[in-house]
């Protein structure tokens, strides 16, 4: 077993909602801070809340932990504390080890300097010696892509190249913890899939907290979770995919909406799992009521679908559309085209294909006319909601491993 | 697994680290040692950034003093005001004045810029804070290199007798920098909260240009030889400009007086700087 490196232990932190107020107990926590006085800090003072409320675990070389949680969460703020920047109000946290800390790319950077100028600066700002980035300044460089534009003032840079860079020289620290704040989201798909290898390297011998809102990614580096919600530990577990899948619990998905033309109607729809669940949906559904589907191994769902077209409709369509949280249609199928005016269909999806994760289908009619799609003659959005839960949740980042 | 052992931990609790003394000190030393390079490399960034963007350069270091010490020679040669009998030549008295007072003035400010400056870093990265002080304190150094070429000038185009007095002149300076720079450091944590600090400051340093003796000689006649017992910039500005002079001395009591209780005020500013820190981050961090 690897040795502990982060030993949290029952840390709360308190902010203030006003600005006026709370600068003025900044004054009064200051003035306690220098005669020695702890008291200020057990209880809550007016317009104060716990940003991060009894928050305890402990983290091993080797393990990376996503930190999940809805934005305002407490997840930086809890970061900062672990990183020392601010001081717990309660608790106590230890931290064996050099830390390695992105909570934001790029600082230190001056505009006016060159890119080599700012390496040197931004590396011994976080630690460095100057023979030390003199030695890591061509991998730097290459890591960066940036060769061209390495003895251009980085006000000329775009916000790309810029974490490109930051990373770069952060990624080089060789770190026993690792905090890496949400700051890959800018910087293209080639450049990601690099900085998370990178991570992969770090990750053997250090331990790290990764803070996403990329369930995908969260589910490709993370061994352990721990999700968040209003500064409280929801659920810390080894089991990455209930995370995730608490984390959706969070959200609403997409609310129920009927559109097109009426020239359809879908009368009934009946979604089952074989042998398992059968749920039945009237025309007027309008429950947000979640259909839970573990999914240990294959699972085959069946949908009935009754539609009723008008006189004039000759041929048409029936559109599927599997949606997830972020509303991203992750999977489509078309089936028809139909002629029945009055048609009772089955159809059968596999759902294995699915990941841990909230999801809607949305079933569409559409006029077929000579070959093609037209209109859509009857919709219902998100009609049905089902939350999917995998033992072992699989990332679908584009990760390569080296 | 014996590598546990030199693994540096830290520890982070609620409980001030006043109340352990020892431990306070050795942290405090620990970030003004890693703080050197850093410090350095700051500072340096900080120099090419302001002379990259600037045909002038380096002639703003020594304009406000010039224009300052013009005015008042200008003034004082046309009998508009009349400041009193200065033992050397007044232009000379006044122009060294005037710088003397640049450097305190830089001083003062320089902490407090050089953490504001730091905002953005201070509230993401973990790095010794000390650096930013030790890189105010370069560039203040750095400005008066610029300054003392000119003064050079002064002193030849006056002809003044040079003494091995001169020697001490570079000791009075800093003291007159560890000096600004102590207040300067005293008021930072508060002057993060409050904006009201920096305009005020402002103020009383306008303010304190008159009641030191920069551009007429010490007064003599009480109330107004308060201004050099009681202004604790007066003896060290006067002694620098003394030894530079004159090579002597004059006042040798008030000036290792208020030396020795600069020293003292600089430490406790700095343990205050070092405790108050991220007390004040999480107040900016939003």
């Amino acid at each position: 077993m690897s040795e502990n490196l982060i030993t949290v232990e029952n840390i709360s932190k308190k902010f203030c909602r006003r600005l006026r107020r709370s600068l003025w107990y900044g004054v009064k926590d200051l003035g306690s801070e220098l005669i020695g006085r702890n008291n200020s800090h057990k209880d809550l003072r007016k317009e104060e809340y716990w940003a991060v409320d009894n928050v305890a675990f402990e983290l091993r070389r080797g393990e990376c932990m996503g930190l999940v949680g809805k934005n305002g969460a407490g997840k930086s703020t809890l970061l900062k504390m672990l990183n020392g920047l601010i001081k717990p109000d309660k608790g106590r946290i230890e931290m064996r080890g050099r830390v390695g800390a992105l909570i934001e790319l790029g600082t230190g950077f001056n505009p006016i300097l060159t890119g080599r100028e700012n390496i040197y600066v931004n590396g011994s700002v976080l630690g460095f010696r100057k023979s030390e980035i003199d030695k890591k300044l061509d991998e730097i460089i290459a890591f960066a892509e940036i060769d061209k534009f390495i003895d251009t003032p980085v006000q000329y840079y775009s916000s790309g190249m810029k974490v490109r860079l930051g990373f770069a020289v952060a990624s080089q620290m060789e770190p026993d913890i690792f905090l890496l704040d949400e700051v890959l989201a800018v910087g293209d798909s080639g450049f990601r899939i690099k900085c998370y290898n990178e991570m992969f390297r770090i990750m053997k011998n250090s331990a790290v907290i990764f803070v996403s809102h990329s369930m995908p990614q969260i589910g490709k580096v993370c061994n352990k979770g721990l999700l968040m919600h209003q500064g409280k530990t929801m659920n810390i577990s080894e089991n990455v995919g209930l995370i995730i899948n608490d984390y959706y619990s969070l959200f609403e998905s997409g609310k129920f909406t009927e559109e097109g033309n009426g020239k359809a109607k879908i009368s009934n729809l009946i979604f089952k799992q074989k042998n398992l669940l059968e749920k039945q949906f009237p025309l007027n559904f309008k429950s947000s009521e979640v259909i839970k589907i573990n999914l240990d191994e294959s699972v085959f769902i069946e949908m009935d679908v009754h539609v009723d077209v008008d006189s004039d409709v000759n041929a048409y369509l029936i559109l599927f559309s599997f949606e997830d949280i972020d509303q991203k249609i992750v999977a489509q199928s078309t089936k028809g085209p139909f002629t029945e005016k009055k048609g009772h269909y089955n159809f059968n999806f596999d759902f294995s294909f699915f990941n841990t994760g909230k999801y809607a289908v949305s079933i569409t009619v559409h006029n077929y006319i000579d070959g093609e799609r037209r209109e859509t003659l009857c919709g219902l959005r998100s009609v049905i909601k089902y939350s999917i839960l995998k033992n072992k949740f699989t990332g679908v980042a584009p990760i390569e491993l080296p | 697994m014996n590598n546990i052992d030199k693994i540096p931990v830290v520890v982070y609790t609620v409980s001030s680290e006043i109340r352990t003394p020892v431990r306070l000190l050795l942290s405090m030393w620990r970030d003004l040692k890693s703080s050197r390079e850093l410090a350095w490399r700051l500072f340096v960034r900080d120099i090419s950034a302001r002379y990259r963007q600037s045909i002038l350069g380096i002639f703003w270091a020594f304009l406000t003093p010039i224009i300052t010490g013009l005015v008042f020679i200008i003034l004082q040669s046309k009998k508009v005001i009349n400041l009193g009998e200065t033992d050397i030549p007044y232009p000379l008295y006044v122009l060294i004045g005037t710088t003397l007072w640049q450097v305190f003035k830089e001083s003062l400010d320089a902490p407090m810029k050089a953490t504001l400056k730091a905002k953005s870093m201070l509230t993401k990265i973990n790095f010794p804070r000390e650096a930013l002080i030790v890189s105010a304190f370069y560039d203040v150094l750095f400005n008066l290199l610029i300054k003392s070429i000119v003064l050079v000038g002064i002193f030849i185009f006056f002809k003044v007798q040079i003494t091995w007095g001169v020697l001490f002149v570079p000791l009075a300076i800093l003291m007159l920098i560890l000096l600004g720079m102590t207040i300067g450091l005293l008021l930072t944590p508060i002057s993060m909260l409050y904006t009201d600090i920096a305009s005020g400051l402002a103020v009383i340093t306008q303010l304190l240009f008159f009641l030191t003796p920069v551009v007429y000689p010490p007064p003599q006649s009480f109330p107004y030889s308060l201004i050099v017992t009681w202004n604790p910039v007066s003896p060290i500005l006067i002694g620098a400009r003394d030894l530079a002079t004159k090579g002597v001395l004059t006042n040798i009591e008030p000036f290792f007086i208020v030396s020795f209780l600069t020293v003292i005020a600089l430490f406790i500013a700095w343990t205050i700087y070092h405790l108050a820190l991220p007390i004040i981050i999480e107040r900016m961090s939003a």
